[in-house]
């Protein structure tokens, strides 16, 4: 059986997965590009509540984000455990220091 | 096998980047560093949201924030890492003129993101005497945005140096790691720039 | 370079292989020898403190001198000497404890620790220079932005530089550990010490670049006139104790954990069984990790953070007792039962034991926000730390001299010196800080260059002297100890201990490759469960055949030195812009190794089959 497989065959198969990949890169990119302009959106034409503009804000940065992560940079594929923990782990310092500097530094 | 050897499509490995043990290494090593960025990063962030209003009586955030420019830059740098992303799928395409093409896109990307940059601190300092001494706040506000900056000047040498160095040589197993960890790279300086852009601009707009 | 090239040397061409070394073995000893040389000078500076507090109002030391004392003693000695001792250990025995021929990235190895080496030295430069940093090793602000002169810009630039070299050797380790195993090393096969060297990465990855940020925000106000803690432009000084402590609470679990290591190694070696509780021993260790990150504002109970902030701090402190606990019940647990041979290393973690849970328990008594009030900057404080610091880190780390020197250097130390010095120490040891808190009880302030006579402080503070001195004794002790051995100790076998991890299975000191083939691991103390069930010997995981080994190369030294020159740029271009000459000279030239190195293909060579099998068995 093994004689029969034909590289050619490898290759395309491969192409193939790549080319999908790639597509749903694109997908990822637009959403994206979507998220950044309902975020200048809703600043610049003031539509929303000032108390619900930071969060959703933040939400749509965080959004974005993972998609950065796991799609661009490949989080979601095999072989990304370790990083992914590290950048969990990194996460988890970055956010106790950010809530600490901006609750508690005294005033 | 030497490791000079341009990789052609019968002994592609399906991930380059990471075939070697040296590139297994880098690919680790390079996201481990970026854990360790995060949190550099973070207290920056933190640092300037602990600032963000010690104005000292000098222009705030509201008065100087413009949403176009920074805009532009977003969609410069946004597009940057849609590039390098095509970079490596030329990368595992082993089309490697094309990964280099798509790489010098990235590069006058990120010159162009660069230059808008310098042109907004040049109009802060003279249209607002903004500066870098002026308060707490502009302390804060350069130091965050200039440690971006600097990120994104690295990356521009790294990729430029890259490029250079393998221009006439193609891809082989050697270089594809290098390549790899630089879009890694790239595409972290781009997530802190959306944060930047968001908690700097956009909710210092709001105020 | 060939095997017998590597020996046959004259000294010039010695330094030089050192200069140039991306050898994890040869590393290790820069970095012993290194930290070694610092921890003596923050010795002496210890030494000249207690002096000065020897009896009431002395004038031994002025007040701005002793400022510069306290200061340069707790750097060196959190910086320079116990960090670098515990990364030349990792060095020395994580690569082979895991069956590894090097590190993942040697050139890095090279370049973390020469930067570290070049900090430490700008750093102590400033004692010729005008005055050393004064501002306590926490140099908090507002205190280190008025300081006069220039010695904390050197703690500023020293720190930074050193700081990027642990940084850079923390990747290193963390790398090393997940991609360079042996076959049948599992994680959970991994010897403790290799373990806690993984976690310990973890907290410099997270803890550092935090250091990093502060001592920029520090430098940019002190050098460019910044205002992130110049209250008159809106800065805030709580801010660099947040950064600060973010960096330095997670910084004493990174000098901890690597201790506890040791110690678990040697407990079960030379008890002759296997680490009771293993598995919770790895699990204690990464609690401690996490833990160690939400800790730090107990240092900051009276900065007025409030009751809330306070409370949350106060309880997740306590929480860390909890794993530190079970740590220490595993290692009693390990010598219940267990055939001991007390030799010095075994004195040293046998004293760790009821040394470190003293250290501990009044650690707990300070995690109590309102207790704190009254202890805090008292010397109770100084006593607590140097009970876990010196009772933890310091015995630690002479256990593991004491324990790996054979496979380091290819002798054993000399154990009547051993035993004398030990007994020396541990009993100077007890006799400087015991007493040291009632004095902070009683009210004694830390870093005060005086205390006034007829106040009850008297008796207490001869009492601390005179056991600094003891240990001092002691270390000297320790060093005669090393001089003698080198001179005449005897040669080591390969398993002088009748050990069980994969490092006793090869000769000492190991050969440069380390392995001559890849070891096949079969379990938890690979080397025992041959000795027990197999033929004595590590399977070998492969059959004999080339091995690559990484390039030398001089660029790390001569990178960093370049980072050294632009220091003093940095630091004297506010007296005159013409050291930013020094600046674009000392960056540029760093900039240019690191164009070389990446111009420059390293592909290492490979030592043939043919010549490792000459080399006799």
């Amino acid at each position: 059986m093994a004689d029969n497989i034909d590289t050619n065959k490898v290759n395309s198969f491969r192409k193939q997965k790549s080319k999908d990949e790639m597509k749903k890169q694109l997908i990822s990119f637009a959403l994206m590009i979507g998220f950044t302009i309902i975020a200048f959106g809703i600043v610049a034409t003031d539509a929303i509540d000032k108390m619900f503009v930071v969060p959703l804000l933040l939400i749509l940065a965080v959004v974005q984000v993972a998609f950065q992560f796991y799609y661009f940079m490949h989080m979601k594929d095999k072989g990304h455990e370790l990083p992914s923990m590290m950048i969990y782990g990194g996460i988890f310092a970055a956010l106790l220091t950010i809530a600490a500097l901006s609750v508690i530094v005294w005033w | 096998m030497s490791h000079d050897h341009s990789l052609n499509p019968e002994t592609m490995p399906q991930e380059p980047e990471k075939a070697t043990l040296e590139g297994k290494n880098k690919f680790l090593g390079l996201w481990f560093f970026l854990g360790g960025e995060t949190v550099l990063f973070a207290s920056l962030f933190g640092t300037y949201l602990a600032l963000r209003n010690s104005t000292a009586g000098g222009p705030a955030t509201t008065d100087l924030f413009g949403l176009e420019l920074v805009f532009v830059m977003t969609m410069l740098l946004l597009t940057s890492s849609l590039t390098s992303v095509y970079a490596m799928y030329q990368m595992k395409n082993n089309n490697f003129k094309k990964m280099q093409l798509w790489l010098g896109i990235t590069a006058l990307l990120g010159m162009a993101f660069l230059a808008c940059e310098l042109y907004e601190f040049y109009h802060y300092i003279h249209e607002y005497e903004f500066t870098f001494r002026s308060s707490a706040f502009g302390s804060a506000f350069y130091t965050l945005v200039g440690f971006h900056g600097g990120h994104v000047v690295f990356g521009l040498s790294w990729l430029i140096v890259l490029m250079v160095r393998n221009a006439k040589r193609g891809l082989n197993l050697y270089n594809a790691p290098k390549y790899y960890t630089f879009s890694l790279y790239w595409h972290f300086i781009d997530v802190v720039w959306v944060f930047i852009f968001t908690v700097v601009y956009l909710m210092g707009k709001v105020g | 370079m060939s095997i017998a090239a590597a020996q046959n040397k004259g000294f010039l061409a010695a330094v030089w292989d050192y200069l140039t070394t991306v050898d994890h073995k040869k590393i290790a000893k820069l970095y012993l020898f290194a930290g070694g040389f610092f921890f003596l000078l923050g010795g002496l500076e210890a030494l000249f403190i207690r002096i000065q507090l020897i009896s009431p109002e002395n004038d031994f030391l002025t007040a701005g001198l002793y400022n510069e004392m306290i200061t340069m003693h707790g750097t060196t000695m959190i910086f320079l000497a116990a960090m670098p001792l515990l990364l030349g250990l990792m060095n020395a025995i994580m690569p082979l404890q895991i069956g590894a021929r090097d590190v993942a990235f040697p050139f890095l190895n090279s370049l973390g620790f020469w930067l570290f080496l070049f900090g430490g030295v700008l750093l102590n430069c400033s004692w010729f220079l005008g005055g050393a940093p004064d501002a306590g090793w926490t140099s908090y602000a507002p205190l280190s932005i008025q300081s006069p002169g220039h010695g904390v810009d050197f703690y500023i630039m020293g720190l930074q530089i050193s700081g990027a070299g642990t940084l850079i050797g923390g990747i290193n380790f963390l790398v090393t550990i997940v991609t360079m195993r042996a076959p049948g090393m599992t994680y959970m096969r991994m010897p403790l010490f290799s373990w806690t060297t993984f976690v310990t990465s973890v907290l410099i990855l997270f803890a550092f670049p935090a250091l990093t940020v502060g001592l920029f925000l520090l430098m940019f106000d002190r050098m460019f006139g910044a205002a992130f803690f110049d209250v008159t432009l809106g800065g805030n000084a709580v801010i660099w104790q947040h950064l600060f402590w973010i960096f330095g609470h997670p910084e004493v679990y990174i000098l901890i954990l690597p201790a506890f290591g040791i110690f678990s190694d040697i407990i079960s070696t030379f008890s002759k069984k296997r680490l009771f509780g293993y598995t919770a021993m790895v699990f204690a260790t990464i609690l401690i990790a996490f833990l160690g990150f939400m800790v730090w504002a107990h240092h900051m109970f009276t900065v007025g953070l409030g009751p809330v902030a306070n409370a949350i701090f106060a309880i997740a402190t306590m929480a860390i007792a909890v794993p530190t606990g079970i740590k220490i019940f595993n290692w009693l647990g390990t010598m219940w039962g267990g055939s001991i041979t007390i030799n010095s290393a075994m004195l040293w973690t046998l004293a760790f034991i009821p040394s470190f849970t003293i250290g501990g328990m009044t650690g707990v008594m300070l995690a109590s926000a309102v207790a704190d009030y009254q202890y805090h900057d008292t010397y109770f404080v100084v006593a607590h730390f140097h009970y876990v610091i010196v009772g933890g880190v310091v015995f630690g780390i002479l256990a593991g001299l004491h324990y790996w020197w054979p496979k380091i250097f290819g002798k054993i130390l000399n154990e009547t010196l051993g035993k004398l010095s030990f007994w020396l120490f541990f009993i100077g040891f007890h006799l400087t800080f015991f007493i040291q808190h009632f004095l902070g009880l009683m009210g004694m302030p830390r870093r005060y260059w005086v205390f006034l006579k007829d106040q009850g402080l008297d008796t207490g503070n001869l009492v601390s002297t005179i056991g600094a001195f003891l240990m001092g004794v002691g270390g000297l002790i320790f060093v005669i100890n090393i001089i003698y051995t080198s001179v005449k100790g005897e040669k080591a076998p390969a398993d002088p201990w009748d050990g069980r991890s994969l490092e006793w299975a090869i000769p000492s000191p190991p050969p440069f490759y380390n392995f001559k083939q890849t070891p096949l691991i079969r379990g938890l103390d690979p080397l025992w469960i041959e000795k027990t069930e197999g033929k004595g010997k590590i399977t070998p995981a492969e059959p004999l055949g080339d091995i690559h080994m990484p390039d030398a190369s001089i660029l790390p030294f001569i990178m960093s030195f370049g980072f050294f020159i632009a220091g003093f740029g940095f630091i004297y271009q506010v007296d005159h812009k013409g050291w930013l000459a020094a600046i674009f000279v000392g960056m540029g030239t760093a900039l240019i190794c690191m164009l070389i190195r990446s111009l420059k293909d390293y592909h290492g060579f490979h030592i043939h089959k043919e010549e490792l099998e000459r080399e006799a068995d």
